[in-house]
Formats: C-alpha cells, structure tokens, sequence
C-alpha cells in the first residue's frame, strides 16, 4: 500500500452516475479522480442502445440545463432521432435518440481526457476509508491509497454481479466485463445495508441474418431536435429501425422451457423491474396477447450487431436460439450476444439525504444504479447532482437540491430517497404532481439558473439561455399587443381552420388559446412575424396555450412549497415526540426528513402525525426564543 | 396537507341549543363571506369592521336561494382565537340549518376543518401558550383518532363499496392514459379523448347520484345498524313506533303481526340510526311469515347493533333460548319488556348466557325504559365521549369531496371536449381521483403505477 495522492472528490466507477459526477464536480473547481474497472468501458451502453425516451427524455435536458455532458454527448453520436408522443400534449413531449455506442462511449472519455481537473485511474476500490463518520480516502486492488474530502459511489451493476443465463450462472459484469467483488464487503462492514436486485438485456443478432422485408421500418424524423441546450445544427443521415412481433410458436417455446427459467428454479432471488420484463414473463403474465412487439435497434454504424428490444430473456442459450428463430423476420439469424439476466447488490436509498450523501457517513455520496435505479438517464441525473453536491461538501457550502416542483431529477431523488423502491426504479412522468411545468421544452429555464449560480453553467451557456429567454418573453409580449381585425383574409383563414369568426379585432395571443389554432398556423395572417428558431416558436405557443393549465399547477407548487420551506433539524430525537404514533417515529427517525412536505410523503406517516410534528416544532421553536 | 388555507367548521354541537355557529378562519374569510351573504341593509360585507355584527342571510350564491337567517360577526388577525381572520355564523340551531351553511362555505372556497385544527393554528400562530403544547397534540390525536373511528364506521357502508366502485373506474381511465402517455411505444390501445369523455360522463352522473343522495339526507341514512329482535309479540313493533314517536309499524296482540320487515331512520340524540323491526322469530309454516323470518335471522348478522327483546311476564321458552344462541359475538342490548306486568322470566338463565350485555327493563306502553335504550345506544358505540357533531361533519365531508371530485372531472371533460390534449385532462381526473381516496382513507399514492403493470403489458 503506498499513499498515491490527495483529491478533493473521488468518483468510482465511470458509468453515467459517474461520468456527470467527476464532470460536474470537476467543472466546480474541484481535483478530481476517476477510478474504473476498465477505461473501455467508460460511458458504456451495455444495455438499449438509446438516450431518452418518455421521462428520460427530460431527465437528460435537466443534466444539460445543469452543464451535465449526457445531451452533448448524445448530440454528437446519434444515429437516429425522434419526438416521441407529440400528439398527446406538451408535457409529455419525449425525446429519444438512437446512440452509436461506441462511438458514446469514446467521445465521452475523450471529453473526460480533455477535462483539466479529472485524472482518469484503471483500478478496483476495495475499501473505503471513514474516520470519525467521515470519508477520508480509499484503497484499491493495485496497492494505492488515495485521499479526498468527498468520495462519490458509482459502481451501477457490478457489484457483486452474477449473470443467469438459463442453467447457467457465474460471476461477472455486464457484457463480458469483470465484476467488482470487494466493495460490498467494505460497505457492509460500515453499516451500510444491501440489497439485491436484477435487470436483464436480450440478444445481439448480426444485421446480415435479418430478413427485414418482412419488418416495418421505423425512421427517424424529419427534423432532428438536439438535446442540448448549446447544440444546433445537428443534422445527419439517419439509420432506421425495425418494428416485427413473436409469433405463436414463440409462445408456445417459451411455455414449454419455462421449466428451465431461473425465475422458477430459484436461480434468481433479486427483484426485477416491472417494466423491464423478460419475454417469458410477459408471455407468463399475459397468455392471451398472441403476438409481442419487437424492436430491432442498430448498436451504431461501425458494427452489424442489431439489438433486439423486448426480448430480455433468462432461458438457457438453446431456447433462445429457438426463441429468437420464431420471429417474424429472425428465422435465420445469428446470435452474436446471449440475452442473461444479471443480479447485482445496491443499497437501500432511504439511507441517503437528498444531497445523495450518505446520512451516517459525511462526505459518501451514491449515485445510479446502486442507488436502486435503473436506465443510462436515471443514472446520470443523479450523477450530475452527486458530483455537484461532493464539490459543495469540499467548499463547505450548502448543499444542492432540487425539489419535486424543480425537475424530475427531484421527483427521481425525492421518491428514491424518501419511499425507497422496491425494484429498480424508472423514471415516469405519471411520478410528477407538476408536469405542465416540469416540461423538456423549459428545462433551460428552470435549471440552467441554479447551475450558475454554484457554478456548473459556463458564461456561454447562460447568455446563451437568457438571449433565448428574453426572445420568448419579447414574442409572447408581441402576441399579446398584436390585433387582428375581421378583414375578409382574416375571416377566410379563420373559416379555412374551422375557428369562429371575429365581429372586432382581437389579438393573436388570443387566438392561439383557440384549440383549433396555434402559432405556427397564425403565421400566415401574422405579418410581421420574423423568422424565429424552432424551440423559440414552440415555447411561445405552449406558455400561451396552456397558460391556464400551467397558472394552476404553479398554484399547486406554492402550496407545496409552504411545506417544503417548513425545515425540521437534522438532530431532532422523534422518540421523545408525544403523541406521534410507534410507527411514524420509526419512520422519521429511519428517513430524517428535512422538512414537513418531505415528512408527509414517508409511508406510514399520517395526517395527524404531520400536526404533532408541527405543534412539536413550534414548540422548539419558542424554547429557543425565551 | 395545506397549512394555511381557510378552513370552516360547525362549532356547536348539532341538534342541542337553540342556535348553531359555523365558525371560519384564514385569509380568505371574508371574501368567502362576501360571496353568500346578503346583509340586511345591502351594507358592503368587505368593509365590515373588526368585532362587529351583521344581521342577514346566508345565500347560495349561485341561484340566491336563502339558506338561514343569520348574524355574522368579523374579527380581524391578529386579536383572534387562531390569530388569523375569524367569520363566524350564528344561525339556528339544529343540524339542517349548519350543515346547509358549512356546505355553502366549502362550496365557496373554505375547507373543511380538520380534527383539532382550529386550536392547532391558534397554538402555531402563538396564540396558545407553550404550557399547552401537550394539551393540544392530546386533543389532535384523540379527535383524529375519534373521526378515523367514525370514518371506519361509516366507510364499511354502502357508500363505501359505491366510490370504490368509482375510484375502480377512474383507476382504469387513469391508468390508460398514464400507460399510453409513458410508454408510447409499446403496443397499448390508444386512448381516445373520446372515449375518455365517455366514461367521465358515466362517473359524472353516478357522483352526482350520490352527492343527491346526500342532498336528500339519504347519505346520512348510512346510520347505525340497528336491529330489533325477539319472538312473536313480546313488544318489537311498539318499541320501534315508540323510538319513532309515531305509528309506524301495526301493533297487535296476535304474535306473528310483523311479517315482514320494517326499516326507519331515526335521530337518536344526533347519531343516525336506521332501525329494523324484523319478524318475530319462531317455528312457521306460513310461507310470508318465515321469508320474514329468514330476514331477521340475516338482519341479525349484519347489524351493527341487536336490540333483543323478551316478553318478562312470560317464561323463557325454546325459541328465546335459540335466539340467544344466534346472538353469540354480537352487540348486544337486553330489553325485558312488559315489566308493567308480574315478572315471571328466568334472569339468572339469561345473565348467564348474555354475558357482558347490558339489560334494560321497560314498559313500552307507558314508555318507561325507552329512553334509557336510547342512551345506552349512543353510549355503546360512542362510549360516550364522541360528539354528535362529528357523525355529521363525517357526511358533510363526504359530500365536500365528492363535489370537489366531481367538478375536477367536469374539468377533465371540458377539456377533452374543447381539444385540449390528455395530458392535460388526466391531471383533473387525477385529482378527482386522490379526492376520492380520502373518503376510504385508502392509500392511493402509487396505485396508478401498479395498475398500468397489471393491466398492460409493457417493456422492452
Ligand atoms: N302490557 C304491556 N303490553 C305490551 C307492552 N309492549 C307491547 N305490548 C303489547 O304486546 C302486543 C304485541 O306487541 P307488538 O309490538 O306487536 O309485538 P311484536 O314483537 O312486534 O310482535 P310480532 O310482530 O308479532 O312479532 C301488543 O298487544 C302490545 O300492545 C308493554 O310494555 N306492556
Ligand atoms: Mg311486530
């Protein structure tokens, strides 16, 4: 063991938790180590080849609104891009990119290379070192010790990985990779709990052994929406994907094998997702859906290996290769990859504050999978805020928090930190109380502030949103002061849209509330309109069609933050709160809430004990006084 | 939770006293004041003056129907009992009259009051000294624990099973849009604004069905189940129109009068009782008589509450003796009736075998004992210490949320029907939806998402 340096933060493992993390803090001044099993597997997509998706989606334009890099760096290697659910309402607008993987993964460790105050080290951690409650630097497989003030966890699936493929297990990583079999132990020894939860990826089939024509092609759109805030002009040529079903005989292979699944022989004990399941679940579970859908998904341009989407799968190698062959357009193919299934230690969230700092060891931060998530995005939104509140731990600073009504990055936290979850935890937006404003348009406006001030945001991109910012706010004030009058061209476009006809004149603003109308079409009777850029337009038009709907959800959010501003000490002994029941005194005494809107999300914890908590605060609150 | 809304209460107890005062506290009291008053002089109810009084009407603002005659008084934050502004409503007594006015404040803007909340505010704002801090979690603790009892109650009755029959179908809406919202790529149906609007409909007229129901006061007859029991003729019938005070139920002297069964409401010192008279139970060949008999025998296990009645001026015989058997873990009250009459009746057999019951003698025809039935009715539920308010304020909260309810799915329509997309729409049903939860008091925080990974099959 030789002393190998001083860091301020330590991030281990450089998934997407730890790739945001060792950036953002980086970004804040901070001396910066990254430690991996392997540096190839940096920014590694072993999984879905895609960046975004509903939620998702908004999770990566609230890392870029912060200075995170997932949106930057998908910008640069997307092989295919769409909006998805634009019918059905601007909250839940999605984004989602098809990524080159490999192309991902070294364009961000290029990115990290370049960063001046991250060293990029290949080792194993094995120990953590914690004096006093705190964390003071950690061991590794090679011999090094390494100080630092702050250390951030990141370590995804590895730990203590065991990958299930029908009779088959053993130790192992994700794609091919070692596991990481020391760090539980260490973590357990400092009183940390584990759990044990499991996740699975299907097949990779070589594209050459895929008969498309008998698939429906999923192109890209049209026009490509970046998902970074700094990022224009991104076109480029586009790969598709394949759209095809299971069949009948499928099913009827998978019901036969379901003899050999792990799930039934026991092999498996942890927790998978819900909406993640394995293709013999979702045969099990639904026997009378006939066929399946599946996505066929190109891992990126320099390889012929296509991802197949929705057929995770357990079953022992020969099934598969039965499975996968009764597929519409799979009679021939070639399995480059078996689908497994992976079983992975992570520890129990609600042991977190909602700094993502560990609440009995100061200056111990966990972020992503090992938090009890799942998927690439989850991951880097709690990297990015792990990175950024170690840096603010360093600088002795408050820490950094969003709240349920700032970001679904809050909602992620709030609800891992707050309910625990009982299987790997995604992201959705039927999680948000406030998602008319939680939108993926405005995460710019929402966040990108609060990045600068502790720090994140660069100068550019801050001018860059307030130009943006004052441009919308300019047009809608525009919109507002605009009149038209009934002039036979008007009332024709009206009559053309099927809109009532106007007896006087009326602006444009309130035209655009009709829901027959919308800024685009208005162009056409707006003649001074000048040329604005895309997302501009749309910001306009959503804050002014939906302005009443967005009014009453901030009325909403001005209720919930009364609670939210109503903070309970850290130090507070619930035990000796008369009145609260048994139950509610474990609870809070176990979560530590810091406030009275956090302590009325914990289960078990009722209306009336929300009042004692407050009668009891109060009552601090006057002793101190007198 | 809100902590600092305006909040309204009934703060006499209903049914005593002349007069009833519904009380009001928070910002907003006057203006909600301002809304459904009408003062006697047509005097601007915004420029009343801090500690005085009005003479009016309270009035649905709406269709200017009046509601009561009144006198309202104003104070003014902070010299108050909660330290925010105080409207109190000082109206006629007796339930029909607050209940209306509580129900016209909350349709205007207040909320309902909960448990304890008025001292609560008034210890948060400093009103209350420090002393009396324990005092006052005391007094939230048992009033919530009190109502939660009431709730339960309440909440195993019809009215129960019909809104879980809603929040069911709201679920499965919910559920729908949130699953095709989510995961817009997996194979889920479509949700079609119109069929959404279709199935709000329905659950708008089956609320409204309820919310008139409570109008009417039929939601209120969710009352005490309670059940009179007893062979042929020892006095069932007479006890019933003697609770009743009015003819009800034809009496004889022929057992076997009462064939079928005969239900009522009644107001027992404020608690709702519904009361069932049921057919003497015995041995019959009449085929009327023993379907009425076979009911009894049914109503016995769903009461809340059995009245058994023996005849004292007879012996016991078979048939009380199996009655008893039948009446094993029930609640139970003993009335020995006729004791105008020589006793003749075996009361060691019956201390013996109806342990822990208590016993009541009466005279139904002179209506010596009936009260002291009345009594040990609200004392054996209640065990005393519940307020007849509460009963109440537990069916004026109900109608509360499910007005709220309704309007947020109103909402949802309209804004599906004005072509709003279903995002927005799902947000009221939403609402509609963990309103109704507050009636079952079930937890409803994550039952949308368990509800899209039963019912669709989703995934990658
Ligand atoms: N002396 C006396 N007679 C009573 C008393 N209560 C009821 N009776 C008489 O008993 C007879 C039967 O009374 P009901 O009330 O019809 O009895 P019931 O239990 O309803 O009888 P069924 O309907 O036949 O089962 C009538 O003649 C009543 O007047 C009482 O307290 N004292
Ligand atoms: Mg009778």
């Amino acid at each position: 063991m030789y002393n190998a340096g001083t860091y301020d933060v330590i991030v281990v493992g450089a998934g997407h938790a730890g790739c945001e993390a060792v950036l953002a803090a980086a970004r804040m001044g901070c001396k910066t180590l990254l430690i991996t099993l392997n540096l190839d597997s940096i920014a590694l997509m072993p999984c879905n080849p895609a960046i975004g998706g509903t939620a998702k989606g908004h999770l990566v334009r609230e890392v870029d609104a912060l200075g995170g890099q997932m949106g930057i760096n998908i910008d640069k290697t997307y092989i295919q891009s769409r909006m998805l659910n634009t019918a059905k309402g601007p909250a839940v607008h999605s984004l989602r990119a098809q990524a080159d993987k490999k192309k991902y993964q070294f364009t961000m460790k290029h990115t990290l290379e370049l960063e001046e105050n991250v060293t990029i080290k290949e080792d194993e951690v094995v120990e953590l070192d914690v004096k006093e409650n705190k964390i003071v630097g950690l061991k590794t497989r090679n011999g090094a010790y390494y100080e630092c003030k702050a250390a951030v966890i990141t370590t995804g699936t590895y730990l203590r990985s065991r990958i299930i493929i029908g009779e088959v297990n053993y130790s192992g990583g994700p794609n091919g990779l070692f596991p990481a079999n020391e760090l539980s132990k260490s973590l357990l020894d400092l009183g940390v709990a584990l759990r044990r939860f499991k996740t699975g990826t299907p097949a990779r089939i070589n594209r050459r052994t895929i008969d498309f024509s008998k698939m429906v092609i999923q192109p890209g759109d049209e026009v490509v929406t970046p998902f970074s805030f700094m990022s224009d002009n991104i076109e480029r040529e586009q790969i598709p994907c394949y759209l095809t079903y299971t069949t009948e005989e499928t099913k009827k292979i998978i019901q036969e094998n379901m003899h050999r699944s792990p799930l039934y022989t026991g092999v498996i004990e942890g927790i998978g997702p819900r909406y993640c399941p394995s293709i013999e679940d979702k045969v099990m579970r639904f026997p009378d859906k006939e066929k399946h859908q599946i996505f066929v998904e190109p891992e990126g341009e320099d390889t012929e290996e296509m991802y197949i989407q929705g057929m995770s799968s357990s079953l022992p190698e020969d099934v598969q290769i039965k499975m996968y062959r009764s597929m519409i357009g799979l009679e021939n193919c070639e399995i480059s990859r078996t689908a497994y299934a992976i079983e992975y230690d992570c520890i129990d969230p609600t042991q977190l504050d909602r700094s993502l700092e560990l609440k009995k060891i100061q200056g111990l931060f966990f972020a992503g999978q090992i938090n009890g998530s799942s998927g690439y995005e989850e991951a880097a939104a709690q990297g990015i805020i792990a990175g950024i509140n170690a840096a603010l731990k360093c600088k002795n600073k408050e820490p950094f928090i969003l709240d349920r009504s700032d970001a679904y990055i809050g909602v992620l936290i709030d609800d891992l930190v707050t309910k625990g979850t009982n299987e790997p935890y995604r992201m959705m937006t039927s999680r948000s109380e406030y998602r008319l404003l939680l939108r993926q348009d405005n995460a710019d406006a929402r966040l990108t502030p609060r990045g600068y001030e502790i720090g994140l945001v660069t100068e550019e991109r801050y001018k860059r949103y307030l130009e943006k910012r004052e441009t919308i706010e300019k047009e809608i004030e525009r919109m507002k002061t605009t009149r038209v009058s009934p002039t036979e061209e008007v009332l024709a476009f009206l009559e053309k849209n099927n809109s009532a006809e106007i007896k006087s004149g009326i602006t444009l603003y309130e035209l655009i509330k009709r829901p027959e109308l919308g800024y685009f079409i208005l162009a056409e009777i707006d003649k001074e309109r000048k040329p604005l850029r895309r997302e501009i337009c749309e910001a306009v038009e959503i804050e002014i069609k939906y302005e009443g709907y967005i009014e009453k959800q901030l009325q909403q959010v001005r209720q919930f933050k009364k609670m939210e501003e109503r903070k309970i000490p850290k130090d507070l002994d619930y035990n000796e709160i008369n009145g609260l029941r048994l139950e509610a005194k474990q609870k809070l005494s176990q979560i530590k809430p810091d406030n009275i809107g956090q302590a009325s999300r914990i289960s078990g914890v009722s209306p009336a004990d929300i009042s004692v908590l407050l009668i009891h605060l109060e009552q601090l609150r006057r002793k101190k006084g007198e | 939770m809100i902590i600092d809304d305006t909040i309204a209460a009934i703060s006499t107890a209903i049914g005593e006293g002349g007069i009833g005062i519904v009380r009001m506290t928070g910002e907003d009291s006057l203006n909600i004041l301002n809304k459904v008053f009408r003062s006697y002089k047509n005097k601007d109810t915004m420029n009343m003056k801090s500690y005085t009084l009005r003479y009016g009407h309270i009035v649905n603002p709406e269709t200017d129907e009046i509601i009561d005659e009144v006198i309202v008084s104003y104070m003014k934050a902070p010299n108050t009992y909660t330290r925010e502004d105080v409207v109190e409503i000082n109206c006629h007594g007796g339930m029909v009259a607050v209940k209306r006015i509580l129900a016209t404040l909350l349709n205007n803007g207040a909320r309902l009051a909960e448990p304890g909340e008025f001292t609560k505010r008034a210890f948060l704002n400093g009103r209350i000294d420090l002393s009396q801090a324990e005092a006052v979690i005391d007094l939230i603790r048992a009033k919530t624990d009190e109502s939660m009892k009431i709730a339960l109650e309440q909440t195993k009755g019809k009215l129960s099973t019909k809104i879980k029959h809603l929040m069911d179908k709201l679920l499965k809406m919910l559920a729908h849009i949130e699953a095709a919202v989510d995961f817009p790529e997996d194979d889920i149906e479509d949700v079609v604004s119109k069929s959404v609007i279709n199935d709000g409909k329905e659950i708008v007229t089956e609320i409204e069905g309820l919310i008139k129901n409570a109008e009417t006061g039929k939601l209120l007859r969710e009352g005490l189940n309670t059940a009179i029991v007893g062979k042929p003729n020892v006095g069932k019938s007479s006890l019933l129109n003697a609770l009743l005070e009015e003819a009800r139920a034809i009496v004889t002297d022929i057992p076997g009068t009462t064939r079928d069964v005969i239900e009522e409401y009644i107001n027992i010192k404020g608690i709702p009782v519904k009361i069932v008279d049921t057919a003497g139970i015995r041995k019959t060949e009449d085929l009327v008589e023993k379907i009425g008999v076979e009911k009894s025998k049914e109503y016995i296990d769903i009461a809340d509450l059995i009245i058994f009645m023996l005849d004292g001026s007879r012996e016991l015989d078979n048939e009380d003796k199996e009655i008893i058997k039948m009446l094993e873990n029930k609640r139970v009250i003993v009335v020995i009736n006729k004791s105008d009459l020589p006793m003749v009746i075996d009361m060691d057999y019956i201390k013996n075998n109806l342990i822990n019951h208590p016993i009541i003698y009466t005279s139904v025809n002179t209506e010596e004992g009936v009260e002291q039935i009345e009594d040990k009715i609200v004392e054996l539920f209640f065990k005393g210490d519940v307020t007849v308010k509460d009963v109440y304020i537990t069916n004026v909260r109900h109608k509360d949320i499910l007005t709220k309810a309704l309007e947020s799915i109103n909402k949802g329509i309209e804004t599906l029907s004005s072509g709003f997309p279903i995002d927005c729409a799902s947000i009221d049903l939403k609402d509609a939806y963990l309103k109704l939860g507050e009636i079952t008091g079930d937890t409803v925080a994550d039952d949308i998402i368990d509800k899209i990974f039963t019912e669709f099959c989703i995934g990658k």
